[in-house]
């Protein structure tokens, strides 16, 4: 079975190498293309959100499997600044980085699961999966 | 690392072909550059070849969507040449879109559309 991946995002490059690992893992758990799109731009979205609003933060990126289905999960987690209203963050049009405010509200329409926490001041952990044929 | 996109010129077209996934530095590059050819050639059009990216998130389209409004204030037109199937279907279901933009499926294409503006 295909191992876990955790990268450190910092840069914009990080960016890049995390949706590559994504595609990559989501390809040998037996993802078609456009589901492999799919992962790769709600990881893209993500990781730009540690990069912009807290400097620094992780991404884990494993194959998951149950009895009944495989899929892959994907941990983003920062100790930046957090978010204060996450519903707020969660509607489509909101930013408050002057960009499209499509990346969170996007991202959760593109995957099966979607859960984020935020404690003001101590980060954001958002994480997400992806099921195989759904 | 930077990844620099060819443009080619070609009677006053420019042709921007990204030939692998950019960070976004590189993209942001890749704006200056077009903004500063398209006013040294006086370009009357700019087409940018996006063949080659399996991924355009919120800040790619966003960054293009801008390249179009700018070359548009000079004058000129810009096409977006063969976004993958793949990527159009993210880009819906991302809420993304080039609503305002020329698209076309390969660079002929996108030439038939400058031949018959
Ligand atoms: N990791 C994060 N840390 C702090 N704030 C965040 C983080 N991710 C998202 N946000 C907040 O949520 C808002 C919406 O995020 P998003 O939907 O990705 O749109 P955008 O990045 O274009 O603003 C951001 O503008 C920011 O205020
Ligand atoms: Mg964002």
């Amino acid at each position: 079975m295909n191992s876990a991946s955790i990268q450190t995002i910092r840069s914009d490059g990080d960016i890049v190498v995390a949706r590559q690992t994504g595609r990559k893992i989501a390809e040998d758990v037996g993802f078609s293309r456009a589901d492999q799109a799919l992962i790769a731009t709600a990881i893209s979205e993500l990781a730009r959100n540690i990069v912009v609003y807290a400097n620094s933060g992780e991404m884990e990126i494993s194959p998951v499997e149950t009895v009944s289905r495989s899929g892959v999960r994907v941990t983003a987690q920062d100790y930046g600044p957090g978010i204060l209203d996450i519903k707020a963050a969660l509607a489509d049009g909101f930013s408050t980085g002057g960009s499209l405010g499509l990346g969170l509200p996007g991202t959760r329409r593109i995957v099966d699961e979607f859960d984020i926490q935020s404690v003001p001041g101590e980060g954001v952990t958002v994480t997400i999966v992806k099921w195989i044929g759904r | 690392m930077t990844r620099r996109v060819p443009i080619l010129r070609q009677n006053g077209i420019l042709i921007a072909s990204i030939q692998e996934e950019l960070s976004d530095g590189d993209i942001l590059a890749l704006q200056s550059r077009i903004l500063s050819d398209v006013v040294s050639i006086n370009a009357k059009a700019v087409v940018i070849d996006v063949s080659a990216l399996d991924v355009l998130d919120s800040f790619g389209t966003r960054t293009l969507t801008e390249i179009a409004s700018s070359v548009e204030l000079r004058g000129a037109r810009t096409i977006i040449v063969g976004i993958q199937p793949e990527v159009a279907m993210a880009m819906v279901l991302l809420g993304l879109d080039f609503r305002n933009i020329a698209t076309a499926f390969d660079l002929d294409h996108a030439f038939d559309l400058l031949r018959a503006a």
